[in-house]
């Protein structure tokens, strides 16, 4: 009887506190891999700047929603990499937890596959991890989603930069070896790389893709050295990034141009490799001489524990700030016109000033290299601080 | 052509030390484990975790996780998997249950794996180019590869000239019998999982060092432990290695040779072609 009652005062108190909670504040929904084939890369740049931004905000006293500061809540859940999973748990976030602001998912697929269901429950959907170039019918068909990290052919485009440059420098000659991760991310690269490199001038040589999760990449880099190029490009997912760089050393490839894509801008690229990684190029960048991005990258640091990586960290963490700002500008909950407030407003971040046309940010990084232990941004799209190439020679410590 | 023979052999070592503790398993201990490319994980964790925190060398963890691995291994079969042999009424049965209780167990593990280390177990060990026969490859596959030669070698004469090991391949062929002529099948069940729980994790801590792994890529490992063991056939060590073998040549050949996008094509194609031939393995014996 005694027992009972006690649960029964306990389970008041909770509901009245959760009730008296609920007021003051703002919840958030993320939904993102903790688990399957892209958890590896969602903990290094999604989630530490989920929990940092929320941290922040409310070490500050919480947002300013219409003269009342609101606390946030995060509620995380994990879709084990599987976007099925990932609708369901929407729907959970949407109807259950009744959550007020998501965070965009992590990955092209999942901002893709997801956007009919943030979009019926009228979301604003600022997607970072997320490359296409399909963006402009996307954003038509689905007013409240917006990329932030640029277009496929940007990112072909910094690379075939590069090699006109290394090529006129005579570094390299016209020969190139390509070689991409054989899923939809790594395919739509490699194609528009095709067409793109082709019309520059540069010849193929050697083109050659390889399964996701490829145990042994020794045959592939043999085939790249063998032929002879000496610019590597290869359009890569985060185990294979490693893979290829481990087999490069390895074969000592001869190369002065040597590009992979995703997750060579990971700290723990260098942490494995050290020096021998040194002028190897990779998809991101970062300023890490920009105050502000010095300065939250040293708080990334403080509260996470973890190094911010020297891409889509920074990204992350600005759509994070363009979402607070949107909400206390428009001094709402309402998720309409906060939509509305993103598209018309522009935004003070650690990315710089981010406005959206159609939709779009038009500024970001697009290649980057490893420099004397750093992982700077070498071309970009409205971004300041690149720094000049530097060819690549030899795999030495 | 060397490059393929000295690339696909090492490749062989490989996928023999991720084949050869399920084959004891479902062989011998008749558990269809789910769970194996996990066990292999956090034996790759465990490497990772002690090189990162601790700069305890991989090759050391190896004997480390030894008797860890053989024990957690024997209670998981004691505690969980000894009430489904108990119960079940046929071999079929008993299958059905292995397969859904170490696919639940699989889960189990990656919740404690991604609780340890969400990202990739990221680092690097005698990662030094070596040259065999003309051909540059790594130390580290190398050293995986030995380890597995000595695994398989040791495994083989455990099995074939001991008494422990010839109760073992008598349990493989029938539990019934086995009973009948005064081998403790219940033992010898438990005995083959934990030898082979350990031979996995080994293998897991070995391949970390060449590998780059995270705590849900298990289900990779598990499948494909899963072809060598069929194509090997169920049960027999020989059966293993040499499909093991086949597949690590034919992956680098056609890889080297055709392009590396078929490899997964090549392995499946012939995998296919020795179930149509012959379903019950190169080295299996026709179920009577």
């Amino acid at each position: 009887m005694y027992r009972r009652s006690f649960f029964g005062l306990a389970a008041a108190l909770a509901v009245a506190g959760t009730s008296l909670f609920a007021q003051d504040m703002i919840k958030i929904g993320a939904i993102a891999p903790k688990t399957g084939p892209l958890a590896g890369g969602a903990v290094v740049t999604q989630w530490p700047n989920v929990r940092l931004w929320v941290e922040e905000v409310n070490a500050r006293g919480g947002l300013d929603v219409g003269g009342k500061m609101k606390m946030l809540e995060l509620i995380e859940y994990d879709d084990k990499t599987n976007p099925g999973e990932h609708i369901k748990l929407a729907q959970r976030l949407a109807t259950q937890d009744k959550v007020d602001f998501i965070v965009a998912p992590y990955g092209t697929g999942f901002n893709i596959a997801t956007a009919p269901i943030y979009g019926k429950f009228g979301y604003p959907m600022i997607a970072v991890s997320a490359i296409t170039d399909k963006m402009e019918e996307l954003t038509t068909r689905y007013p409240n989603l917006f990329f932030t990290l640029g277009t496929t052919t940007a990112f072909v485009d910094g690379v075939k930069e590069i090699l006109i440059e290394q090529r006129d420098a005579g570094a390299i000659g016209n020969e190139v070896a390509m070689v991409n991760v054989a899923d939809a991310f790594g395919i739509e690269l490699a194609d528009r790389a095709r067409e793109l490199f082709g019309e520059a001038g540069f010849d193929i040589v050697y083109d050659k893709s390889y399964p996701l999760g490829t145990p042994d990449l020794s045959p592939v880099m043999k085939g790249a050295k063998d032929s002879g190029a000496k610019a590597f490009i290869a359009w890569s997912y985060p185990p294979d990034s490693f893979g290829l760089a481990e087999q490069a050393i390895i074969e000592d490839l001869d190369v002065n141009l040597y590009y992979s894509a995703v997750a060579t801008s990971f700290p723990a690229f260098k942490g494995a490799y050290g020096n021998k990684i040194n002028n190897v190029l990779g998809a991101g960048g970062t300023d890490v001489d920009n105050p502000a991005i010095a300065a939250y990258r040293k708080a990334h640091m403080d509260i996470t524990g973890e190094v911010a990586d020297y891409w889509a960290s920074a990204n992350t963490y600005a759509s994070l700030q363009i979402l607070e700002q949107a909400i206390v500008g428009a001094a709402t909950l309402d998720r309409d016109v906060v939509t509305q407030y993103i598209k018309d407003n522009s935004f003070d971040t650690v990315m710089g000033e981010l406005s959206f046309t159609n939709n779009f940010s038009n500024t970001f990084w697009s290649v980057g290299q490893w420099q004397d232990g750093v992982f700077r941004g070498v071309k970009g799209s409205n971004v300041e601080g690149a720094v000049p190439v530097r060819a690549k020679s030899g795999w030495s410590e | 052509m060397l490059d393929i023979l000295v690339s696909g052999l090492l490749l062989s070592g490989t996928y023999a030390l991720v084949a050869m503790g399920l084959n004891l398993q479902y062989g011998v201990a008749r558990i269809m484990n789910l769970a194996n490319g996990e066990v292999l994980v956090l034996g790759a964790l465990a490497a990772f975790w002690l090189y990162t925190t601790a700069q305890i060398s991989p090759i050391l963890t190896v004997i480390l996780v030894i008797p860890v691995a053989f024990i957690g291994n024997w209670l998981i079969y004691r505690f969980l998997l000894t009430p489904l042999v108990r119960r079940s009424k046929s071999q079929g049965a008993l299958e059905v249950d292995s397969i859904l209780a170490t696919f639940g167990m699989s889960f189990i593990f990656i919740g404690i794996m991604v609780s340890i280390e969400g990202g990739f177990f990221f680092y690097k060990y005698l990662s030094e180019p070596i040259s065999i026969l003309g051909s540059t490859t790594s130390l580290n596959r190398l050293v995986a590869f030995l380890l597995a030669v000595l695994i398989a070698a040791a495994l083989y004469i455990w099995l074939h000239y001991t008494r422990p090991g010839v109760a073992v391949r008598a349990v493989s062929v029938s539990t019934e019998a086995s009973g009948l002529v005064g081998i403790n099948v219940p033992r010898t069940s438990a005995l083959a999982f934990a030898l082979g729980g350990t031979i996995t994790a080994v293998g897991g801590a070995l391949i970390s060092t060449f590998i780059t792994l995270d705590a849900s890529i298990g289900v990779v490992f598990t499948l494909k432990a899963l072809i060598i063991v069929i194509m090997g056939g169920v049960g027999e060590i020989r059966g293993a290695i040499v499909a093991a073998i086949i597949l690590g040549l034919v992956e680098t050949g056609v890889a080297t040779l055709v392009d590396p996008g078929l490899t997964l094509a090549a392995a499946y194609f012939i995998f296919v072609i020795i179930l149509l031939f012959r379903p019950q393995g190169l080295f299996g014996r026709r179920a009577v």
